[in-house]
């Protein structure tokens, strides 16, 4: 599949996005949030990975296939670290 | 990459568009054993944060938020850098594709000298796990056995991670050589611009995991 390609503007837009995410988990760090620290510095990391997977890995382009094994990755790691945690969260 | 940018594709394939797309399958399937091989890592840190949760703040405050800030910022242009080389290779624009390439390598020197630097005042402060570690805190909870088990998670992450910055920096390297000798092709540039986003997106995750866990 050939990618139409994208303009330099979207890609500067993307960078600039990641600093403003860059700036908010650090700013997120030095407040007293408690419990909720890790939820929301784990959120806005998912949300940096998600512009790089999704521009710069141009995954928006890519056809079903690509993403496929794309989302199988994550699919594979999600079932090991569910099954690893609930042993550590319910039992020790 | 050829002037007239004329690729032949191999015989295996009916075009080179087809050739591109299973190119393009097998770095992602090999992106997706990398996610396996830092998940285990990943894991093993969630489940030591999950138990020691006094210890690895204490731990996580010796970090420099501020070299990991500027680290991650150094990471992130480089990311760009390589997406800008991605986008002249497809414009055919072979000058402009050297010059991306050259500025993602230089990037990532910078990146692995600041970690070199907190690697070495890490050192001095005598925080590298080993027979020799101490650790003293008057904070209830925190235990030096617990805060080496950070710094040991914490070297072999960042650790593994340079490893990785070093394979790519090689990579773009020789990429930079092919692409003077009019060698380079798309999807080769496009493979090796995959490697280094993702290398980038574990830094994502690493960076709040390792130096924004404590007070600082």
């Amino acid at each position: 599949m050939s990618h139409a390609i994208v303009s330099l503007r979207s890609y500067l837009l993307v960078f600039a996005g990641l600093l403003v995410l860059l700036g908010a988990t650090v700013g997120a760090s030095f407040l007293e949030l408690g419990i909720w620290a890790l939820p929301a510095a784990m959120a806005i990391a998912c949300a940096k990975a998600l512009l790089v997977a999704a521009f710069f890995m141009h995954l928006h382009q890519e056809n079903s296939l690509v993403r496929l094994v794309a989302c199988a990755g994550l699919f594979w790691l999600g079932i090991m670290v569910m099954l690893a945690m609930s042993d550590v969260l319910t039992r020790l | 990459m050829p002037a007239d940018y004329t690729e032949i594709p191999e015989a295996a394939f009916e075009n080179i568009e087809q050739q591109r797309d299973a190119s393009k399958l097998g770095m992602w399937v090999f992106l997706c054993t990398e996610v396996m091989f830092f998940g285990g890592l990943f894991l093993a840190y969630c489940e030591y944060r999950h138990l020691h949760p006094d210890s690895f703040a204490a731990a996580s405050s010796h970090l420099s938020w501020m070299l990991g800030s500027v680290n991650t910022v150094v990471l992130l242009a480089s990311s760009l850098t390589v997406a800008l080389a991605v986008r002249a290779a497809s414009l055919r624009s072979a000058g402009t594709v050297n010059l991306f390439l050259v500025a993602t390598v230089l990037l990532g020197i910078a990146f692995l000298s600041i970690k070199g630097f907190e690697y070495y005042t890490d050192y001095r402060e005598g925080l590298i796990p080993g027979s020799s570690f101490t650790y003293s805190s008057s904070q209830p909870g925190v235990q030096a056995r617990e805060v080496e088990m950070f710094f040991m998670l914490y070297f072999i992450m960042t650790g593994v991670h340079a490893f990785h910055m070093i394979i790519g920096i090689t990579a773009f390297i020789v990429l930079i050589a092919m692409s003077r000798q009019r060698a380079l092709s798309l999807q080769t540039i496009e493979n090796a611009g995959l490697y280094w986003h993702f290398v980038d997106v574990i830094w994502i995750f690493l960076f709040p995991l390792l130096y924004l866990v404590g007070h600082h």
